[in-house]
C-alpha cells in the first residue's frame, strides 16, 4: 500500500470532502497561498479558489464566530486555528456558542463545523506555542474531540469530522506532520467513539492518545523483550470515548497506564483513569497509573522542556513498577 | 539644526543602539543557520529606527511591552547582549533563566515587561501598566509595541477604549511593516489604519519608521504630554522587515518581491540614512561611525561565544517559578 505523510493525509481528507460538498469552506490565517505555516493545506486554494479557502485577518474569536454563524445557516466551515494555544482566545465562540446551540435551541439549530488545530511540545517554541489543551474542550458537553495518532487516523477522522453535524475539534500533533504511514487510496471513514487496539497483550493495558501512541508502542516493544505483554489502545476520540473497549481490556490485563501529552492535573489521563476505577475496580491488581505533561508551563530551554513530556522510557519504567507491585 | 552639537551624544546613542540591534540580529540569524539555536526566531532587522526612536525617549522606569519580533525592543530598552543571547539559547544566565526564550524575553530592570507570542497579547498589559502609573501617581508612561497584524485583534480595541475613557499614559505604537506573516496588510485590515484609534478620541500620528529622528522627536513630545495626563496616543510607524517572517521563511517570493525588499534595503535603510545625516551635518565622521560599528560587532560576537559556553539550567528549575512565593 502507498505511504503518505500525516500532513498529506489531512490535506487529502479535506480535498476529497470539498469535492463532494460545495458547502464546505476553510477559514483561517494564511490558509490560502501560504497553505498554513506547516504547509498542510498547500494546493487547496489552487483547486477550490479563494471563495472557499479564505485567508482571515489575525482575528481568531471573530472568524470562529463567523464560522459558527455560517454553520448554523447552511455552510460547513472548517476553521484552521494555527496553534492549539490560541484556543484560549476563542473559548467563548467555541464553548458558549458552538457547543451549546443545538441543545439550547431544543435541537432546532445545529453547528456542523470542524476546528482543526494542533498540540504538542518539544519544538522549542516555549509556553504559548506548545500546549496540549484537549482536556479543556473535552470538558464541554456538545463538543466532539478527535486526536489522530498517524496519517491513516488523520485522514479517516478528518473525513468523519467534516460529515458530523456537530462542532468537532481535531488536535494534530505538530511534530507528526512529516511522519508517513500506509493510507489506502480507496475512501474510508473512522467512526468516532471506536477505539483502536494497536497491539493486543495480556499483562497490562497502555491507553495512549495522539503523540503518545508512538511512545506507548515503543515501550511495548522493549517490554516484549522482557517477556511483558502490553496491550496498546488508542481511543481516537476522547469525546465520545469508547469506554467499552478500554474497560474490557483492563478486565483482561488487570493493569493500566493512561498516557496523554496534556497536563496531568484534571486532564485526559485523570478522566480515563477515573472511569477505569469506576467500572473495572474489582479487576485491577494495581492502582491505575497516569503519565501526562508535567504541571508547569512549557519551558523554552531544551534541557527543561524534554523533562516535561512523557517518554517511552518512562512508560517502560512505570509498567515494570506496576507489574512488580512497587506502586 | 542649531542644537546639533548639544545633541551629538544623543544622536550617537541612537546610532549605536540601532547598530547594536542589527549586530545582535545578525548573530541570532547565524545561530539559527548553524543549528545552534533551539527553535525559530523573528528578526527585527530593518525596523531598528522604530524601537530606538521610541525607547530613547523613555526612561528606564517607563514600561514597554513587546512582540514575537522583540529583540529590537529589548536591546533598545537597554538590555545586555550576554543575558539576551543566553536566553535565546535557553541558558541559565538568560534574562528568564532560559525559560522564556526569544518570544518571551523580558528585562524587568529596564522596564521591559516582556515579548509576547500572542499577537496583540500585550495590549492589556501595557494599558494595565499605565493604570498602575496613574493610580500610584508615578509620572511613568508605557508603550505598547505591536505589528500591523495585531490590528485584527479585538483586545486592542477594548483596551484602547478604556485607556481613552480613563486618560491613561499609554502610547500604542503600531509597527506597520506591510505584512503579517505571509499576508499583506491591505488584505487583513479594512479601511483607514489611522481612523481606528481616532474613533476612541485618541490622538493619532503617522511617522516614517525608517527615520529615527522623526520617530524620536514625535515620541519625546508625546511622552512629555502623556506624563502630564494628556494621553493616550497612537502612532503608526511605517517600516519594513528585511528578513522573512521568521528565520526559516527563506523562499518568500510568492508573497513579496525581491525588488521590493531591495528597494527598502538600499534606499530606506534606517542606519545607512542616519549615518549619512550624521556625516553630512558634521556631527560625526564615517571613521568614527565605522569604529563604533566594529566595536559593537565584536561585543556581539563575544556575547554569543559567552552564551554558547554558558551553563544549562539545572533540572530542578523545571518546576520552580510556577507560583510566586508569598
Ligand atoms: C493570536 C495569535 N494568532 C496568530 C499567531 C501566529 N502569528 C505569529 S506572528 C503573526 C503575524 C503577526 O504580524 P504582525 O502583527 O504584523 O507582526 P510582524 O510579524 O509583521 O512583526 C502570526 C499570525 C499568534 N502568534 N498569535
Ligand atoms: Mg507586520
Amino acid at each position: 500500500m502507498r505511504e503518505i505523510t500525516f500532513g498529506a493525509a489531512v490535506n487529502e481528507a479535506m480535498a476529497e470532502e470539498m469535492r463532494l460538498d460545495e458547502s464546505i469552506i476553510i477559514l483561517g490565517e494564511d490558509v490560502a497561498e501560504a497553505g498554513t505555516p506547516f504547509k498542510v493545506l498547500s494546493g487547496l486554494v489552487e483547486e477550490f479558489g479563494t471563495e472557499r479557502v479564505i485567508d482571515t485577518p489575525i482575528s481568531e474569536p471573530g472568524f470562529t464566530g463567523i464560522a459558527v454563524g455560517a454553520a448554523m445557516t447552511g455552510l460547513r466551515p472548517i476553521v484552521d486555528l494555527m496553534f492549539g494555544d490560541f484556543l484560549f482566545l476563542i473559548m467563548d465562540q467555541l464553548c458558549n456558542q458552538a457547543a451549546k446551540t443545538h441543545y439550547m435551541s431544543g435541537g432546532k439549530l445545529s453547528v456542523p463545523m470542524v476546528l482543526r488545530t494542533n498540540m504538542g511540545a518539544t519544538r522549542r517554541s516555549a509556553a504559548q506555542h506548545s500546549q496540549s489543551l484537549q482536556a479543556l474542550v473535552a470538558h464541554i458537553p456538545g463538543l466532539k474531540v478527535a486526536m489522530p495518532s498517524s496519517a491513516y487516523e488523520a485522514k479517516g477522522l478528518m473525513k468523519t469530522a467534516i460529515r458530523d453535524n456537530n462542532p468537532v475539534v481535531i488536535f494534530e500533533d505538530k511534530l507528526m506532520y512529516n511522519d508517513k504511514a500506509e493510507v489506502p487510496e480507496e475512501e474510508y471513514l473512522i467512526n468516532f467513539g471506536e477505539a483502536n487496539i494497536l497491539r493486543s497483550g495480556t499483562d497490562i493495558t497502555l491507553i495512549a492518545t495522539s503523540s503518545m501512541v508512538q511512545q506507548a508502542e515503543m515501550a511495548a516493544n522493549t517490554l516484549a523483550d522482557q517477556n511483558i505483554s502490553a496491550e496498546v489502545i488508542d481511543p481516537r476520540t476522547i469525546s465520545p470515548l469508547d469506554e467499552t473497549t478500554l474497560i474490557n481490556s483492563v478486565k483482561k490485563t488487570s493493569h493500566a497506564i493512561v498516557i496523554d501529552e496534556g497536563h496531568q492535573n484534571y486532564g485526559i489521563t485523570a478522566e480515563i483513569a477515573a472511569r477505569i476505577s469506576e467500572k473495572a475496580f474489582y479487576y485491577l491488581d494495581a492502582p491505575v497509573q497516569r503519565l501526562g505533561a508535567m504541571d508547569v508551563p512549557v519551558p523554552f530551554s531544551p534541557v527543561l522542556e524534554d523533562l516535561t513530556v512523557p517518554t517511552a522510557q518512562q512508560i517502560h519504567e512505570r509498567v515494570v513498577m506496576v507489574l512488580e507491585g512497587k506502586i | 539644526m542649531s542644537n546639533n552639537k548639544d545633541n551629538k551624544n544623543s544622536y550617537l546613542q541612537m546610532f549605536r543602539q540601532m547598530v547594536r540591534i542589527r549586530a545582535f540580529e545578525e548573530q541570532a540569524n547565524q545561530l539559527y543557520l548553524s543549528a545552534k539555536m533551539p527553535g525559530l526566531t523573528h528578526m527585527y532587522v530593518g525596523q531598528e529606527a522604530v524601537a530606538v526612536g521610541i525607547c530613547e525617549a523613555l526612561t528606564p522606569n517607563d514600561k514597554i511591552t513587546s512582540t514575537h519580533r522583540g529583540h529590537g525592543h529589548c536591546v533598545a530598552k537597554g538590555a545586555d547582549f550576554k543575558q539576551m543571547f543566553c536566553e535565546l539559547l535557553g541558558k541559565q544566565e538568560g534574562y528568564c533563566r532560559g525559560k522564556g526564550g526569544s518570544m518571551h524575553i523580558a528585562d524587568q530592570a529596564n522596564g521591559n515587561l516582556g515579548a509576547n507570542a500572542i499577537v496583540g497579547g500585550s495590549a492589556g498589559i501595557a494599558t494595565g501598566a499605565a493604570l498602575t502609573a496613574k493610580r500610584m501617581g508615578k509620572k511613568e508612561v508605557s508603550v505598547c509595541f505591536f505589528g500591523d497584524g495585531a490590528l485584527g485583534q479585538g483586545l486592542l480595541y477594548e483596551t484602547m477604549n478604556m485607556a481613552a475613557l480613563w486618560k491613561l499614559p499609554v502610547i500604542y505604537a503600531c509597527e506597520n511593516n506591510l505584512y503579517g506573516e505571509y499576508t499583506k496588510v491591505e488584505e487583513m485590515a479594512a479601511g483607514d489604519l489611522m481612523a481606528r484609534a481616532k474613533g476612541f478620541g485618541i490622538q493619532s500620528f503617522e511617522v516614517d519608521g525608517q527615520d529615527v529622528l522623526a520617530v524620536n522627536n514625535l515620541t519625546q513630545e508625546l511622552v512629555e504630554r502623556a506624563r502630564k495626563g494628556d494621553g493616550p496616543f497612537f502612532i503608526l510607524l511605517n517600516t519594513y522587515r528585511y528578513h522573512g517572517h521568521h528565520v526559516g521563511d527563506i523562499n518568500r517570493e510568492y508573497y513579496r518581491s525581491k525588488e521590493e525588499e531591495q528597494l527598502w534595503r538600499e534606499e530606506r535603510d534606517p542606519i545607512t540614512n542616519f549615518s549619512q545625516l550624521l556625516v553630512d551635518k558634521k556631527i560625526s565622521t564615517s571613521e568614527e561611525l565605522k569604529s563604533i560599528e566594529l566595536q559593537i560587532e565584536k561585543d556581539a560576537e563575544e556575547a554569543v561565544n559567552y552564551a554558547l559556553n554558558a551553563a544549562w539550567p539545572d533540572a530542578s528549575e523545571v518546576n520552580m517559578h510556577v507560583f510566586a512565593s508569598n
